[in-house]
């Protein structure tokens, strides 16, 4: 059983370790969904609330897996548990934001193969958190996620307007800005000691 | 959604440099971000990863496209995602017992093959429709390109960011690393100085140099 503090997790998965600049997972969306700070937002929390909920879920399911011997199926049953969240989002969010439904289009299924939401729901089981640390584990992941995804959008809507080489246009400038964000987040790692 | 098979393309070469060189999954496509940025700070892992991915690829395309005339349309990206976590699961289990070193070197990355979006979109996007020695091929041509583009980036980054290649040491006792391109930075800074360099060449392309003229007209 891992003895990290609550506290400790947050900080430390939200800053230190974030899952966007120096873990590398959920990469996809966050080139993807970049480009402007109202999509980023809702995709933020969108991603965040898969996160917690299939990573509870995780928790149970792994409670139950481990009882009856079949580890093997972990992986198998995550992917399932979070293509059923993320479904359930979609149909939620149609319902009560078309708009929004549509600005976040194919990204919104997408969440299912974002690797950030399967990593939270992995690393939990790896570091063997119990209930309390993997709920604090998910929240700071989906904090670190949104965070990452609105500075790099207000990043990106500044830069609309700057005059830039032809060639380095689109996705080189946007992994060139990416690695400076990466750069100062590094500057975090003194924080937990 | 399946084609009878008197009306498939024929099996070119192209079929299989597809993926290396036109659509390569790491440098043109930009599929599959996640690990390659994680997993490339040296050339091993790259290699590792880069192979293990191109036997998921090979392996779950074959099977979905044996399956495309069985699987129903609607349910179909499940399917598909519960193959490849089949198939994720094996190499996950084998590299374990080949090399724990590796193993922890790689990390969750392993698992997490299973949500490379270049798995799932080759699944939907040919494999779905094809015959099963089309897609093996085109999958194989996939993989190389992934591997390859990881091992480009894994290289620089090992060579500047530790001063060697495959762990073996270039320069002499004095070199003083680079530490920052074995870090997360330098991943981002890497691919976007590959990505600029392509992006460089394909603006020149129509100045036309003899070479660049064959390439093109052998469809490349």
């Amino acid at each position: 059983m891992a003895s990290e503090s609550i506290p400790f997790i947050f900080v430390n998965t939200l800053l230190i370790n974030n899952f966007v600049f120096s873990m590398f997972l959920g990469l996809c969306p966050f080139l993807g969904v970049s480009g402007k700070l109202n999509t980023a937002w809702p995709m933020g929390v969108a991603t965040t609330f898969v996160m917690l909920v299939s990573s509870l879920s995780a928790y149970a399911l792994n409670t139950a897996l481990v009882a009856v011997h079949l580890e093997f199926l972990r992986l198998i049953c995550y992917i399932a548990v979070i293509a059923s969240v993320v479904q359930l989002v979609e149909m939620a969010m149609k319902k009560f934001s078309p708009t929004l439904f549509r600005a976040l289009g194919i990204y919104l299924p997408l969440i299912t193969t974002n690797c950030a939401v399967l990593g939270v729901a992995l690393l939990q089981t790896t570091r063997e958190y119990n209930f309390l640390q993997a709920t604090a584990f998910s929240l700071a992941a989906g904090a670190g996620f949104t965070l990452a995804l609105v500075l790099m959008a207000g990043l990106r809507e500044r830069l609309d307007l700057a005059s830039v080489p032809k060639i380095a246009q689109g996705a080189a400038l946007s992994l060139m800005l990416a690695g400076l964000l990466s750069l100062s987040f590094m500057g975090f790692a003194g924080l937990g000691g | 959604m399946t084609m009878p098979t008197g009306q498939q393309p024929p099996l070119t070469l192209d079929t299989f440099l597809q993926g290396i060189w036109r659509d390569n999954p790491v440098l043109v496509l930009m599929l599959g971000m996640c690990p390659t940025m994680a997993v490339t700070n040296s050339v091993q892992n790259s290699l590792a990863m880069g192979l293990a991915t191109t036997f998921v690829l090979i392996g779950s395309n074959a099977l979905v496209s044996l399956l495309r005339k069985l699987v129903p349309g609607a349910v179909r990206i499940a399917t598909y995602i519960v193959i490849i976590a089949a198939f994720t699961t094996v190499v996950d289990y084998a590299i374990q017992g080949v090399s724990l070193a590796l193993y922890n070197a790689l990390g969750a990355f392993i698992s997490l093959i299973v949500v490379n979006c270049i798995i799932l979109g080759r699944a939907e996007a040919y494999a779905s429709k094809r015959p099963v020695l089309h897609t093996v091929v085109n999958a194989a041509g996939m993989g190389i390109g992934f591997t390859l583009g990881l091992v480009m980036l894994g290289s620089v980054r090992e060579i500047l960011g530790s001063g060697s290649f495959l762990g073996v040491a270039l320069f002499g006792a004095d070199f003083q690393p680079w530490v920052i391109m074995v870090l997360p930075p330098g991943g981002f800074f890497v691919l976007g100085a590959w990505l600029l360099l392509f992006s460089w060449l394909r603006r020149r392309k129509p100045k036309s140099s003899a070479l660049s003229v064959a390439v093109r007209s052998h469809g490349l």
